[in-house]
């Protein structure tokens, strides 16, 4: 039963994916971003952690694509021109190297996956796994330092933002 | 009740494939903004496998480093679109190959 409802949405997020990738206008792929955000967050409750699937549809989905959909409107890009439709970036041999080095890793472990079964079949997990008020305990008990850090961290990014954006570079 | 549960190894598969059409996206797209994407997509991927194990391990830990690991694609998100931004002011283009200033 979970599997019929995995396969369409692990589809789906494949395909918009593709989609950002491909698509030849910036708003194209901003749209495809947020369908794999929302598949992404299916996946999540269909893993039973219903507090990571309501951020991911609240920040990502929420913020930070209105975020991007803000700049590429400020900027006002249009999409490439039909000369230069889909080319890849300039011939450059580190590319190459690096992605070769990725596909053969990337194959090297999910042969490593397939042959180490060890999790496929798990416990059931409580009725309250994954609820708001579970993460929470353990987010302000063990985790409270990180948190705080976190927070420290948006506050930074915030800063940065205003000084990186209003500053004239000489 | 453990027919039709999905393996580990399906969020795993989902997880990889999407990390690779990122990296994919990051090395072969022109467009700067389209790679900030690509940058979130991998960085989703990362996601999909702790929440995964973390379900299959039967702990908690894992859905609070995905949460961590929202809180700095906010951050990266807001400080690199501000970048993307005053870079445009000096060169109106959005096009990776044409930002070559410390190229010697």
């Amino acid at each position: 039963m979970e599997l019929l409802i995995f396969y369409p949405l692990a589809g789906l997020c494949v395909l918009f994916a593709l989609g950002v990738v491909v698509s030849n206008s910036p708003i194209n792929s901003a749209i495809s971003l947020i369908g794999m955000m929302l598949g992404l967050a299916g996946i999540f409750v269909l893993l039973q952690a219903h507090f990571i699937a309501i951020l991911q549809i609240i920040i990502y989905a929420g913020a930070i694509m209105v975020l991007f959909m803000f700049v590429i409107m400020l900027l006002n890009l249009k999409g490439k021109g039909e000369d230069e439709k889909w080319q890849s970036r300039d011939k450059n041999i580190l590319l190459n190297v690096l992605g070769g080095l990725l596909a053969t890793g990337v194959l090297y472990k999910i042969i490593d996956i397939i042959n180490a079964g060890d999790f496929n079949s798990p416990a059931m997990p409580p009725e309250s796994f994954g609820t708001v008020r579970e993460v929470g305990t353990i987010l302000f008990t063990e985790f409270v330092l990180p948190f705080e850090v976190a927070s420290i961290l948006l506050l930074v990014a915030m800063i940065g933002a205003v000084v990186l954006a209003k500053s004239k570079v000489d | 009740m453990d027919f039709g549960m999905v393996p580990l190894t399906h969020y795993l598969f989902l997880s990889a494939t999407l990390f690779v059409i990122g990296v994919t996206g990051v090395l072969v797209q022109r467009n700067v903004i389209v790679v900030f994407m690509s940058i979130e997509i991998m960085l989703n991927a990362v996601n999909i496998s702790l929440v995964a194990f973390d379900r299959y391990m039967n702990l908690h830990d894992g859905q609070v480093f995905s949460f961590m690991v929202m809180c700095v694609a906010a951050a990266e998100v807001s400080v690199g679109l501000a970048i993307i931004i005053s870079l445009f002011r000096n060169k109106p283009t959005t096009n990776l190959d044409e930002f070559n200033i410390m190229k010697s």
